[in-house]
């Protein structure tokens, strides 16, 4: 029974913890919360039985309510997204039992409505990455971006401008997607992605792809924060509230990057007339993405502000990937996008323990901080070190995947970029272990000194971060393996 | 040497081992070292080296005898295993960095307490995964999982470094960053394109790529962007201004980065690359070899010249090393067998040669707290065991016969010969002359009877937790000089390694 409806199951559940959240909030005030906990943590066990599944026996194609394909909708779980879906259930498990100790206000009614739109955040990424429906991509995007405005907003005045900011220009990207939809929409007669797939690919509908490929890079690059379209996000990223900071910057971004895989290579396909142009303009992207996010990043005292900067760079990896096309670049890209939300979750994971601790942000502040948290320092440094790509860290692996792409493409000048791009890295992360371990000690005062190093539901988060980024990196190639069961057939 | 008892670890785990058993006391050290006492914190780095020792040499007849000994672990990414293999020119290395571990230990337990040093845990758990890198490097039998090692050596030397956390030690750090890791991400997009063009990334003597692979230009560019990473490390002029910038650590780093790895795992570089990837013919062909053969002419005969006029005695060691590894560099451009077994046997020669010296200079800092060799006149009298080990190491650098320095030495200047190079050989007879000019003025000065600085009459030798390393190190290499065999056959597997590299081209 659970077996069979797995795919509308993991989101069905956190959905439903959300609608009770608030309610139960009302009895007791640490009900609610324990119920969206543990409704994400079943979506993850549930998504892990998933991958397991999709792995034996191949895609699992699930129509709701039974309504029939095209008409009704869809869920497609295949090898790529079931591994997104255990990476986003993951991080959106450690980020609600971490985001707890962040709440300033515990009046039941705001504290309820926060868990409940942390549950509505990972139900919407959860769905954007289940879903094999163009116009239900739409609804769920809009549900994450709701979300997310309204956590960016929960973080102060600032945050409030900023999320005021992302919701104009997200609109906007919410607007061309829909009108690229429309298009494709008008033109095949279906919303189904395996349907208009096989439409597109069966005549001549050129025009109205590249019309909406126009669109559609517009609309995700906003959404990811890829250079040129990122001007909203650093202040975003920077201001968000500190509890689901990680979520929002570790997972939000790679969806829309997801999505953007999903329109390109599976219903366009690689035999798209203008699909030179395409890869050209998202190469392009991304190298100024990534030159462009390091350079800014290198210029940042507040470290929020940095790893924000930096995660203009990182995405540009992950359309890399796309920009080449291979299998073993997509899996790079893939492999990114995993790894990337473990490391840019984790370092957000620390600076928000940081600032529990001792109240700054400021790098400046930061000497000599490992002594008195050496578990957050790790992982500091080997997020770090796996951001720059030192193996045997997660971030070393996706760029040898990229660059060996590359090479078989004969795009030198990406491999160039790879390694330009991950020396900047260096310069801006070897800064910020500088601060932490050697600077002379700015004297903070401890604000929780109460036993260990933190509450034990910040040091999970940490511990599982840091797990996983070696553990990504020694196992890629079975994750690889698996993601190539489906890139094996959609690269060039 | 007999292992039997050790035979319930089967062969191929062993080399595993002895990289994890100091992995393993980094992540101990570093995890318990504040709070355990010292002596127990230092215990778990002497049993570590002990461990390691006893693996590395149980390892030996099986490389003598040639028999296979490979361990594919796990696939490191797709395509490529995280494969340690033991082969001859590895093991050479390995025994010399798993010696060389324990005594710079006992010596950096005597340093560091003498001089009060702080942040002594991670000093010690930095030092063990230096170790631990160093001899992965020394197994691996792929460039990727070389590289693997090559960026955690990098990585794990830094902290040592910036061991005092002044102003100058940052300073120095990111210079040594700079370097390392720009030259390291070069050397990584070499191996992507070495992959993509090869399909294998796998060690083979006498190099896997061929010219059809790599056409004209892109040989050579490869090549240097590959063998970049091994000479920045090395030291090979004009990429060496690092390492006299690193010399702000303590002394026993110095000896880890002169003597022990990093320097050596940087010719190790370069000599799985040209000889193993490249193999030479292509390094011949695409003129690789010879610009390198010129660099490390340059860097013998220039760096000579410059420690001359240092007086601080640990910068005049440091352009002594840059000039001594590029006789490897040198030896193994030659590209004949002797020349390669002679490069090889000069890490081993020149491993317990310098590693003296730096110990000496350590230890007359501590006892004296003198830098430079202008203050050091007449001390050998008050510390005649210490200053004597200096000696030896001395005329053992230069390269004088019953001395280490010499087996290698003169192995390279066969091969020289053999290849029909007469200015390499005149390169490298000056270059020992040049050595004698810069080292023994300090020997003579601290031997002057009389003695100018009053305080001396304080001092006597140096503690004997630094006296009894350097004593051993001055006296294994005036023997391996007399016996290069001794032990260890490190000179024949350093002999297997050259003859196995250019056996397919005779």
């Amino acid at each position: 029974m659970i077996e069979n409806n797995l795919p509308v199951l993991i989101i069905i559940v956190p959905l439903c913890a959300a609608l009770l959240c608030l309610l139960l909030t009302g009895i007791n005030r640490h009900l609610g919360r324990a119920v969206v906990v543990l409704a994400v943590l079943a979506s993850l066990v549930m998504s892990v039985m998933q991958l397991g599944l999709v792995i034996k026996n191949g895609p699992i194609h699930y129509a709701i309510g039974n309504y029939k394909v095209p008409f009704g909708i869809e869920f497609v779980i295949d090898s790529l997204n079931a591994v997104i879906i255990v990476m986003i259930s993951t991080i959106g498990f450690i980020s609600a039992v971490y985001a707890d100790h962040f709440v300033t206000d515990r009046r039941p009614l705001l504290h309820g409505a926060y868990n409940t739109i942390i549950a509505l955040l990972i139900t919407g990424l959860l769905g954007m990455a289940s879903t094999g429906d163009v116009f239900n991509l739409y609804v769920f995007l809009e549900i994450t971006s709701l979300s997310a405005y309204c956590l960016i907003a929960l973080g102060g005045s600032r945050g409030i401008v900023s999320a005021y900011r992302y919701m104009l220009v997200g609109t906007i990207a919410a607007t061309f997607y829909l009108v690229a939809a429309a298009l494709l929409y008008g033109a095949t007669g279906t919303l189904n992605m395996d349907d208009m797939a096989k439409i597109l690919s069966s005549g001549d509908y050129d025009t109205v792809m590249l019309l909406s490929m126009c669109f559609l890079i517009p609309a995700f690059g906003i959404k990811m924060a890829l250079f040129p379209f990122h001007g909203w996000q650093p202040s975003a990223y920077t201001h968000a509230e500190a509890g689901t900071r990680p979520l929002i910057t570790g997972v939000m971004g790679k969806l829309p990057a997801y999505a953007m895989f999903r329109f390109f290579y599976c219903i366009f396909g690689t035999d798209f007339r203008y699909v030179r142009y395409l890869m050209l303009a998202l190469g392009v992207f991304s190298v100024c993405s990534m030159l462009y996010g390091s350079l800014m990043a290198m210029w940042q005292n507040d470290i929020r502000k940095m790893l924000a900067y930096s995660s203009v760079a990182q995405i540009g990896y992950i359309s890399l990937g796309f920009a080449i096309g291979t299998p073993i670049a997509l899996a790079g890209s893939f492999l990114h996008m995993i790894g990337h939300a473990f490391m840019k979750g984790g370092l957000f994971f620390c600076t928000g323990a940081i600032r529990y601790k001792f109240g700054t942000t400021d790098l400046n502040d930061f000497g000599r901080i490992y002594k008195k948290m050496p578990l957050t320092c790790g992982l500091l440094t080997v997020a770090a070190l796996s951001m720059i790509g030192i193996p045997p860290t997660a971030g070393f692996f996706s760029k040898w995947y990229l660059a060996s792409g590359a090479a078989d493409q004969h795009y030198w000048i990406y491999i160039a970029v790879l390694v330009i791009s991950s020396l900047l890295n260096a310069v801006y992360f070897f800064k910020l272990i500088e601060k932490v371990f050697i600077n002379e000690d700015a004297g903070l005062k401890d604000k929780w000194s109460r036993g260990p190093e933190l509450p034990l539901t910040m040091l999970i988060p940490i511990v599982v971060c840091f797990v996983a980024i070696l553990g990504i990196g020694l196992f890629n190639a079975k994750i690889v393996d698996v993601l190539l069961l489906t890139l094996g057939e959609v690269g060039l | 040497m007999d292992f039997n008892w050790l035979s319930w670890l089967p062969l191929e785990y062993r080399p595993l081992c002895a990289v994890l058993v100091s992995m393993i006391a980094a992540g101990l050290i570093y995890v318990l070292g504040e709070h355990i006492h010292r002596n127990l914190r230092e215990a778990i780095t002497l049993i570590a080296s002990v461990l390691k020792i006893v693996l590395v040499y149980s390892l030996i007849p099986a490389a003598l005898a040639g028999t296979e000994v490979r361990l594919e672990l796990f696939r490191i990414v797709k395509g490529v295993s995280f494969a340690l293999s033991v082969d001859p020119a590895g093991m050479v290395f390995a025994c010399v960095a798993s010696t060389l571990w324990l005594l710079t230990s006992i010596y950096s337990i005597g340093y560091m307490r003498g001089h009060g040093e702080k942040n002594q845990t991670g000093y010690f758990a930095a030092f063990a995964m230096c170790l631990s890198s160093a001899t992965g490097l020394c197994f691996a039998s792929n460039l990727l999982t070389f590289f693997v090692f090559y960026e955690i050596l990098t990585v794990s030397t830094y902290p040592l470094v910036v061991h005092y956390r002044d102003d100058e030690g940052i300073a120095s750090g990111r210079k040594y960053l700079a370097y390392t890791l720009i030259s390291g991400q070069i050397f990584f997009a070499a191996i992507v394109i070495v992959y993509s063009v090869s399909g294998t990334t796998e060690f083979t003597p006498g190099g896997f790529l061929d010219a059809k692979m790599l056409p004209a230009p892109w040989a050579l560019i490869v090549f240097f962007m590959m063998v970049g990473a091994g000479i920045v490390k090395a030291g090979v002029m004009p990429l060496h201004s690092w390492l006299p910038a690193a010399m702000v650590a303590p002394t026993p780093v110095s000896a880890l980065l002169h003597a022990v790895a990093v320097v050596k795992a940087g010719a190790f570089c370069t000599l799985r690359v040209v000889l193993y990837v490249f193999g030479p013919e292509l390094a011949k062909s695409c003129g690789g070899a010879k610009a390198l053969a010129w660099m490390a002419v340059f860097t013998i005969i220039v760096s000579s010249f410059i420690a001359m006029r240092k007086t601080n005695l640990k910068a005049r060691l440091a352009f002594s090393t840059v000039g001594q590894l590029s006789y490897i560099v040198l030896g193994i451009c030659i590209l004949t067998p002797f020349s390669t077994a002679g490069a090889l046997y000069h890490i081993v020669a020149h491993a317990f040669m310098k590693i003296t010296l730096f110990m000496v200079a350590g230890a007359v800092f501590v006892t004296t707290h003198k830098k430079d060799i202008t203050e050091m006149v007449g001390i050998g009298r008050r510390m005649p065991f210490t200053m004597g080990a200096f000696a030896l190491a001395s005329i053992g650098i230069a390269g004088f016969p019953f001395f280490a320095g010499f087996v290698s030495k003169a192995n390279i200047i066969f091969g020289a010969v053999e290849a029909g190079q007469p200015l390499y050989v005149a390169t490298l007879i000056a270059s020992a002359l040049l050595a004698l000019a810069y080292l023994m003025p300090v020997v003579l000065v601290s031997f002057k009877k009389e003695v100018e600085n009053p305080e001396f009459m304080e001092f006597g030798e140096a503690d004997l937790r630094m006296l009894l390393p350097l004593l051993m190190a001055a006296i294994l290499s005036v023997l391996l000089g007399i016996w290069p065999n001794m032990g260890l056959h490190l000179f024949d597997l350093s002999l297997m390694a050259g003859n196995s590299i250019f056996q397919p081209l005779m």
